[in-house]
């Protein structure tokens, strides 16, 4: 029985929802004077600040946006040189009715900055695929979602939705129902460029071009890279997503907040509660509210465990793919009883959507904490036994170190957030950097390695889990907070079974949060949580309804496997093959 | 004894029965392989047909006659359905002429350069995979067939060479000849321990098992030569890469493991003890003939739940760069060895100083490589870093432990 009986959900006093007001973030003010501090900096008159916003905010003149960002990088004060994300949102009432936001990060001074430029149906963008080479990617995306053109883009042709699909899908007038159906003579043939270090090389053999996927065996998901190949070696290679794109964000567009979070789960399947939980903050932000301190440390505690689990099977089937099978089968079985946790506390396994805006669905066993002590004491040894098993083995050791390099600045430009940054020497953690649900209060270390190498990611995933198993001790040492697992608020939380079914009033609440769901106040907000694989962010915008005006989600393989065809180049398939496993690319995240 | 019945008949007789028995190894490989792997892997492999699931080696078979036989559209057809059978039957005849027992009885036919022989028919199985892989009208398939012939030529050559000191200290290539030098002497394994390790290596390498299992690398090029191969088809590349296995298994058996006798100096279980006994001799001798070739098919497992796999040109590194020299460089001090102590005519039996001699540099010469291909390189240097807010540990320090 869920503890929420004994914390009553009425009377309530704290305040009702005004239907429609306007959000307030929390850290407005410092936002605002941030704001003007770096338009000082900048001088730049291209520039209007959107005061009222949770990062320094601006409104960016069309025809600059490019200069803007440019600046924005090149600047030694501000040097926002990580791109973190490019999309766009749909006001359709507006004259110029898209949105196309730019979040940058700046590793130096640790903050954010969004930039929006307003379009027009028949406008163009300049392109920014000049100064980040991510954007190219999210550039696409941009355009096949909305139908925004970038101006001078190099590649400018759709990237989720295939190739007989019409019309742009996360238009507000685009139906959600309607469907295309892909035909065979409608696929496009792709046909992947020489590398320009390739091209004057003269070979008397005939260069092959080789199709990797999208159902290969070591395309875990559905993945298509085609490679242009020279004997063992690629010369050229292109990568085609899209396989496994459901539109998640048109999805969240039709469903209520929390009919959302079972889609969050299919983003990173093998990580489904960090994802959850990132979701979940990002809208507990928009509402103003703070879930129970029980709740928060539940979610730490299993984000930690499904970190190990995603890290166990990148591992697993990264050795897989080189060849070494016995490590992924004896590694699955940590991950199993990571599951079987899961199950205990949610009864579902891989996809739990255990988290709720506000808190979680229900309590946790009572023997939580010596199930995860079991676990934690057993982790360890099965990590030592792998890396035992293969550290020292030399073929390991030449099949990964010095394989699929990316250099530091590269991996920056292209937008890499989480181990593959880490594994280039930046130590960029979002748990660091921006604590969210208690990490600032635990002792912990960020790994990193040098060279961006295979091997170097390798490094840094096996000391991670270590990492979060040390979280993990520190978290059992404190035990559970008592009290409630989910807000005392009847208009985001449901009031428990037992009063709905006595009390009139909880009644009401409970069919007023039935029929009109949790309704935040209208404004926009991005929060971020460290994922498997990176940066997980979402941004959501309330316009006050039951559901979602637009959510997007920053799924951190997207940049991860642009950078791919550029870091295979030059390198054997099997080389690529390995590289691909240790970059774990999560379809289901990639595609959205 | 009749001719007709001495060379023609009893051969066949002998060889119908070596076959079956083989066939027997082979099916049971198959379970065994996957029930030792399930072991090694922390899960169970198949157990559902029958005891432990045993019966699993007749429903395989079962299940892959009553497949569809698939043939790509655009496959060229005679060498398609060709390519499986050429490696099968190289690698079924040399069983006539491998000794499992004493002999005559326990070994089908007596060739005077049987080792030879059996070399030249398993080097032919590479033309199965290779056209196989290009009758199949398939790029992973091509890819595959190719790395086959290019490991498969380059790892013939060492497995030669390492072949070469065996012969020159037992002067036969008699099978029989050297596991009866090996019962007076001792086992070929110690003098010759170079020699043995590039062997293993080698059969490994062409039997195309892990960590050479580059030409079908699955997680690669999905299945490489047999990617379109599909039933029956299939399952007789499969028989014959098991096949080959217990080949090299016997081979090695043969030359460095003493074969059917279990004795040193002549003393133990030998040829005459054996046939003292009579037929109940002969069935021992296979037994422990079998005992050896089943310890080798285990190691072949084991490798497989061990290793990862090799990248194409670093297989081509550790066969030229390495295994050649080596066997080259055995050659030679075999031959210094055996000259000096034919020369000096120390001890009654001058041999065995040389073997003895040969051992000690065998073990160092092979202590040395391994040094040198399991040294790591120096493990990536900790970046001095200032102290910033985030703490930062550098991973590569459990890379130094």
């Amino acid at each position: 029985m869920s503890t929420l009986t004994r914390y009553s959900a009425i009377p309530y006093t704290g305040p009702a929802p005004t239907n429609r007001a306007p959000y307030v973030p929390k850290n407005a003010e410092p936002a605002n004077a941030r704001g003007e501090a770096i338009a000082t900096t900048l001088g730049n008159a291209a520039m209007t600040q959107e005061r009222g916003q949770d990062m320094p905010t601006f409104l960016v003149e069309r025809a600059r946006i490019a200069d803007v960002l440019r600046n924005l990088a090149e600047n030694p004060d501000l040097a926002f040189i990580l791109p973190l994300d490019c999309f766009g949102t749909d006001y359709p009432d507006r004259e110029e009715r898209f949105d196309v936001v730019y979040q940058l990060y700046s590793l130096k001074n640790n903050e954010r900055i969004r930039l929006k430029v307003r379009v027009g149906e028949n406008d163009t963008v300049p392109t920014s695929t000049g100064v980040f080479k991510s954007f190219d990617w999210f550039e696409r995306e941009v355009f096949d979602m909305f139908g925004v053109r970038f101006e001078g883009h190099p590649n400018m042709r759709r990237i989720l939705c295939h190739e007989a699909f019409q019309g742009h899908a996360l238009r507000k007038d685009y139906d959600p129902a309607q469907r295309w159906i892909l035909t065979e003579q409608n696929v496009a043939r792709i046909i992947p460029k020489i590398d320009p270090r390739f091209a004057t090389e003269d070979t008397d053999f005939e260069r092959v071009t080789l199709n990797l996927g999208p159902s290969h065996p070591a395309t875990h998901g559905t993945l298509r890279i085609v490679v242009t190949l020279d004997g063992e070696k690629i010369i050229g290679a292109d990568a085609e997503i899209g396989y496994l794109h459901r539109c998640f964000e048109k999805m969240s567009e039709t469903h209520t907040y929390q009919q959302v979070i079972p889609y969050t789960d299919r983003l990173n399947y093998c990580s489904a509660i960090i994802n959850n939980v990132g979701y979940a903050l990002a809208v507990e932000k928009l509402l103003g509210i703070e879930a129970p301190a029980r709740a928060q440390q539940v979610r730490l505690m299993l984000s930690e465990f499904w970190r190990i689990a995603d890290h166990i099977v990148c591992i697993s089937a990264n050795l897989v793919d080189i060849g070494a099978l016995t490590n992924y089968w004896y590694l699955m079985q940590p991950r199993e009883e990571i599951i079987g946790l899961t199950e205990a506390c949610s009864g579902a396994r891989l996809l739990p959507s255990y988290v709720r805006v506000g808190g979680l669905a229900v309590d946790v066993p009572s023997n939580f904490l010596e199930q995860a002590q079991r676990l934690v004491d057993m982790l360890p040894r099965y990590i030592d036994d792998v890396e035992k098993l293969i550290w020292k083995n030399r073929i390991f050791r030449e099949r990964v170190q010095g394989v699929a390099v990316i250099s530091k600045e590269d991996a920056i430009n292209f937008g890499f957030t989480g181990p593959c940054l880490r594994a280039c020497g930046v130590p960029y953690d979002v748990r660091k950097a921006s604590p969210y649900i208690g990490y600032e209060t635990y002792d912990w270390d960020v790994p990193i390695a040098e060279g961006g190498d295979t091997y170097a990611r390798f490094l840094v995933r096996f000391e991670e889990m270590r990492q979060s198993l040390r979280i993990l001790q520190q978290a059992i040492d404190r035990g559970l907070p008592a009290g409630p697992v989910i807000v005392d608020n009847p208009y985001v939380a449901l009031p428990p079974k037992s009063k709905v079914y006595n009390e009139m009033e909880s009644l009401i609440y409970h069919f007023k949060l039935i029929m009109h769901g949790i309704q935040p106040p209208v404004g926009e907000t991005y929060f971020q949580v460290e994922g498997g694989n990176g940066e997980l962010g979402f941004y959501v915008v309330s316009d006050g309804t039951k559901n979602p005006y637009r959510v997007r989600v920053r799924p951190p393989c997207f940049p991860l496997f642009e950078a791919f065809g550029q870091m295979i180049t030059g390198q054997t398939i099997p080389d690529a093959i390995g590289a691909l496993g240790s970059l774990n690319i999560i379809a289901g995240e990639l595609d959205h | 004894m009749n001719p007709w019945m001495h060379y023609l008949l009893w051969p066949c007789i002998k060889f119908a029965i070596a076959i079956t028995i083989v066939l027997t190894v082979v099916a049971g490989m198959t379970w065994i392989e996957r029930r030792l792997l399930g072991l090694m892997q922390a899960r169970l492999g198949p157990n559902r047909v029958g005891p432990q699931g045993l019966f699993q080696i007749i429903a395989d078979p079962i299940k892959l006659l009553m497949k569809e036989d698939i043939m790509p559209s655009a496959a060229e057809k005679v060498v398609y359905v060709l390519g499986p059978m050429i490696p099968l039957l190289p690698a079924f005849l040399v069983f006539c002429l491998i000794p499992f027992g004493p002999p005559p009885a326990f070994a089908v036919t007596r060739v005077n350069v049987g080792l030879l022989l059996i070399v030249a028919l398993t080097s032919t199985s590479v033309y199965g995979i290779i056209l196989g892989g290009w009758a199949s009208n398939n790029k992973y398939s091509l890819m595959g067939g190719l790395r086959s012939a290019a490991q498969m030529v380059s790892y013939e050559v060492p497995f030669g060479l390492s072949i070469v000191g065996v012969l020159m200290l037992c002067g036969s290539f008699d099978l029989v000849k050297i596991i009866e030098y090996q019962e007076r002497h001792v086992w070929n394994l110690f003098p010759q321990l170079v020699a043995a390790f590039i062997f293993f290596v080698s059969m490994n390498a062409e039997s195309n098992r892990t960590p050479f299992d580059l030409p079908e690398a699955e997680s690669e090029l999905v299945a490489g030569y047999h990617t379109e191969y599909s039933g029956m088809k299939f399952a007789f590349y499969m028989l014959s890469e098991y096949a080959s296995m217990l080949v090299n298994s016997c081979l090695m058996t043969s030359l460095f493991l003493g074969g059917w006798t279990l004795s040193v100096g002549g003393y133990g279980v030998t040829t005459a003890a054996l046939r003292s006994m009579g037929l109940l001799g002969g069935v021992i001798g296979a037994a422990i003939f079998f005992g050896k070739v089943m310890t080798l098919m285990l190691v072949y497992v084991w490798f497989r739940a061990t290793f990862p796999r090799f990248r194409f040109d670093q297989l081509m590194d550790l066969g030229w760069k390495w295994m050649i020299p080596l066997a080259l460089a055995n050659i030679f001090v075999t031959g210094i060895l055996i000259l000096a102590a034919g020369t000096l005519k120390i001890g009654a039996d001058t041999y065995w100083y040389g073997e003895l001699a040969l051992s000690i540099v065998g073990a160092a010469v092979l202590a040395f490589t391994l040094f040198l291909i399991t040294r790591g390189r120096p493990a990536a240097t900790v970046a001095a870093r200032p102290t910033e807010p985030p703490k930062v540990i550098h991973a590569s320090r459990v890379s130094e432990a």
